[in-house]
């Protein structure tokens, strides 16, 4: 058997918190298209950031052509002959094609100034290779997302690399234009060169994929060839572990269809609808791949996002929400995925922030009631078990999970009648994740309506009352308590339909 | 407040300094204008200071000023129009503008440094044109002497400019430390995106801060006019938007937005004033004046950073 282009044995990297990546094996060869899967947070990325030589690894060996290698950083592994497309793509929109692919080994000229003619003569053959038929002289902020793509894939090519590693490269294309790139990848890998390929796409993994090798928590969890393939052993091996039970069963009672979202819409799916009934009492789980359009819907729903065909009825009234004030007034609240950006103002003190969205309740002639605002502050530190040192204390100087206790300690203030949550544990302690279920637990038992958008399957299969799975825009089902298993929910979140699987509104 | 503390500090030091040196700067006279002059550049820099701490900035505010003295001018002494119609036009020109910048700025995402070089440009321009590029003069002030009294005059022995710097001083202290719309200030200058998901109508809380600018400058502007008499529309003004910026900046607000204080933009303006002062008193060539503010205002900049960053590796090294 011929040595393959790349092997990679037993590495391991963790994170502080975390093992990414646990003895962790993967071999490639010349001309072949692998495809790696698995569920969020599976590892695929890492293993791949490490090959990019953006991550060095614990432990393990990386050979390249029989040879062991190691790759300091990203200059290393492209001197290797390894190009990584990344999934935000790394193109200076003020600049044409030419000066893309060379960005950073400019052929000079005579007076030491870029040779221009030289770059655009050489950059012209790659375009063509690629069937991209505009000029070198193109800026590339006047390409499609598609079309900058294959600029980074030519300047793979005009790199000679051997191996291009593609982390999900068709999230943000049309059908077309996935299609059109899926036949290149076959073309390259005709032409010997070998193409490593994350995707969360089974249909994509059967068109182009030689091989697909799965991983899941951190480890290899097997490979399939390609005729091997189906959607049920993939999903097979992509779960499949241990989960933890620690599900709470609800105390109070439920009204079911007090909360109904019609149509809500996004820019980055446009054209798909979400609807769906939610019960007052119930925690209702948002699962879904990466880019499935979970943290989307939720900013809708909060008038943050233009959905102009969406319909929300609260308790049979039904809403105009087109604003973020207009979806507060009504008692429905986001606690956003991105806590510091979107969630808190950092600098700002603990008071502060809590008092933000609902100031105007406690000021008379538009001046802060000082004393009514620490007594609210106060009384969500102490309700919440917030640990700061006083609520003067900027909230910069809090832990992960204080912060989060102090998004959700602005809108408990103010008494949600539907919280949504996403992503309400990212980045937090094991024993403030324990504190933050059950707090949901009790909001949702004190009669609100909890929406609760998780990338992490032991928490969506142990929180949620009910689990709504979205695949690409739309919800692809909803599992009632008795059917939330693994399975189930990957099954709905790859876009395959199952017999468990209920509608998401009557 | 520490800010403010080691400001009042230099403010302070550098008095002492320039009394020491030459006794004519403690007496009445020299005090008296002085105060004046303060009153004159403290009222339109609390603007530039309210908008510096949105993020934005003010460049317009020199030429609104000639603009403004030029349409009060014209109003009171060839429209003839009664001097309180007169006053309020020339308080809502300047609010207009400062509207127009801050829907600009909001609404269609223009950067504010842009937005108001225009205004710089367009608004001397347009002064200028208005009238005929030549000085114009209150004369006689025939039937608006009032106003004169009110814009020029003392009250209890203070010139008016600072009573009214000091009035306005209390109101935006009110209005930026113990208001809503103060707060919701501070928390867009910090986090625009946090605060407009919290509900808060960002685009008029920013644009706001313009209109706000725009009657600060409108008040000052009325007040230089009497201060000068006539109003020469090349010069009225004449880049007076950089002391209101080195002001702001000197007394505490992050161009970076977010942070300021009306106490330190009125010692930034005092402290600034002082030094034109004391470049006088002292007998430095006062072909210097600008050099002496830059330098000034550039080592208390970057005192002001050191420091920040000695206290903030103090911070880390303390366990939380």
């Amino acid at each position: 058997m011929a040595t393959p282009l790349l092997e990679m044995r037993g590495i391991s990297k963790g994170f502080p918190g975390v093992i990414a990546l646990d003895n962790v094996s993967l071999t490639i060869g010349r001309g072949e298209v692998v495809a790696l899967c698995g569920e969020n947070g599976a590892g695929k990325s890492t293993l791949m950031k490490i090959l990019g030589g953006v991550h060095q690894p614990d432990a393990g060996e990386i050979l390249i052509d029989g040879r062991p290698v190691k790759i300091h950083g990203v200059t290393d592994s492209m001197s290797h002959g390894i190009a990584f497309i990344h999934q935000e793509l790394n193109v200076l929109g003020n600049l044409d094609v030419a000066a893309n692919v060379f960005l950073g080994r400019e052929p000079r000229n005579g007076f030491g100034l870029i040779d221009s003619k030289k770059i655009h003569a050489d950059t012209a053959p790659f375009i063509q290779r690629l069937g991209l038929n505009i000029s070198t002289r193109t800026r590339l902020d006047r390409l499609s997302i598609a079309q900058q793509q294959l600029v980074e894939i030519a300047k793979a090519l005009s790199l000679n690399s051997k191996l291009i590693i593609m982390d999900e490269p068709t999230s943000s294309l049309t059908l077309t234009e996935t299609n059109r790139l899926l036949e290149l990848v076959c073309e390259l890998s005709g032409q010997g060169v070998s193409i490593a390929y994350i995707s969360h796409r089974l249909g994509e993994i059967d068109t182009c994929a030689d091989r697909v090798v799965v991983l899941r928590d951190g480890k290899n969890a097997g490979e399939l060839a390609h005729a091997e393939a189906s959607h049920d052993r993939l999903v097979n091996l992509m779960v499949g572990r241990e989960i933890k039970n620690f599900y709470v069963a609800p105390k109070g009672s439920k009204t079911p269809g007090y909360f109904k979202v019609r149509n809500a819409s996004s820019s980055l799916h446009p054209g798909k609808k979400v609807s769906f009934d939610a019960a007052r009492g119930e925690i209702l789980g948002f699962a879904g791949l990466v880019g499935a359009g979970r943290s989307e819907m939720a900013k809708a729903i909060s008038g943050l996002e233009d959905s102009p065909q969406q319909e929300i009825f609260l308790d049979g009234r039904l809403l105009a929400i087109t604003r973020p004030r207009h979806a507060i007034d009504h008692g429905i609240y986001l606690a956003p995925e991105n806590r510091r950006a979107e969630g808190l103002v950092v600098e700002l003190t603990v008071r502060e922030n809590v008092s933000l969205p609902s100031l105007e309740k406690f000021s008379r002639f538009g001046l802060i009631n000082r004393r009514h605002e620490r007594q609210i502050a106060a009384g969500q530190v102490a309700a919440l078990k917030i640990k700061t040192p006083t609520t003067e204390a900027r909230v910069l100087n809090l832990s992960g999970g204080n912060q989060q206790k102090v998004v959700l300690g602005k809108w408990l203030a103010m008494a949600p009648k539907v919280m949504i949550l996403d992503e309400p544990t990212r980045g937090i302690d094991v024993g403030a994740k324990a504190e933050i279920y059950r707090l949901m637990r009790e909001l949702a038992d004190g009669g609100a309506v909890i929406l609760m958008i998780s990338s992490d399957m032991e928490e969506i299969l142990n929180v949620s009352d009910r689990i709504a799975v979205m695949h690409e825009g739309e919800i692809s089902g909803v599992l009632e308590r008795a059917d939330c298993r693994e399975e189930n929910v990957m099954q709905l979140a790859v876009g395959k339909t199952i017999p468990a699987a209920k509608p998401a509104f009557n | 407040m520490k800010k403010e503390i080691g400001i009042f500090a230099l403010l302070v030091g550098l008095c002492a300094v320039t009394g020491f040196e030459n006794p004519r700067f403690f007496s009445h006279e020299n005090l008296i204008n002085t105060a004046n002059l303060i009153g004159l550049f403290g009222i339109f820099s609390i603007g530039v200071g309210l908008v510096i701490i949105t993020g934005g900035i003010d460049l317009s505010i020199g030429s609104m000023i000639a603009l403004n003295g030029m349409l009060l001018v014209l109003a009171l002494t060839e429209w003839h129009w009664a001097w309180p119609v007169a006053v309020a036009f020339a308080l809502a020109v300047p609010m207009l503008l400062g509207l127009g910048h801050g829907v600009l700025i909001t609404r269609f995402k223009m950067q504010p440094f842009i937005v108001t070089l225009c205004g710089l440009l367009l608004y001397r321009g347009i002064a200028r044109f208005i009238a005929n590029d030549t000085t114009k003069g209150f004369g006689g002030a025939e039937g608006f002497k009032t106003l004169q009294n009110l814009a020029n005059g003392n009250f209890l022995g203070l010139p008016m400019p600072f009573v009214i710097l000091i009035v306005i001083s209390v109101v935006m202290w009110v209005v930026l430390h113990r208001s809503i719309y103060g707060r919701y200030l501070f928390a867009i200058g910090r986090n625009e995106e946090a605060t407009r998901f919290s509900g808060i109508n960002t685009r008029w809380v920013v644009a706001g801060a313009y209109v706000l600018a725009g009657l600060l400058t409108g008040v000052s502007g009325i007040l230089f006019a009497f201060y000068t008499n006539s109003v020469t529309p090349s010069t009225q003004g004449n880049s007076y938007e950089l002391n209101g910026i080195a002001a702001a900046v000197l007394g505490g607000c992050s161009l970076r937005g977010g942070e300021g204080s009306i106490v330190g933009i009125l010692i930034g303006t005092a402290l600034l004033l002082v030094l034109q002062n004391l470049v006088n008193l002292l007998g430095i060539p006062s072909s210097l004046n600008y050099a002496v503010m830059g330098a000034v205002v550039l080592l208390g900049v970057l005192a002001d950073q050191m420091f920040q960053a000695r206290s903030a590796r103090k911070a880390a090294r303390q366990p939380k």
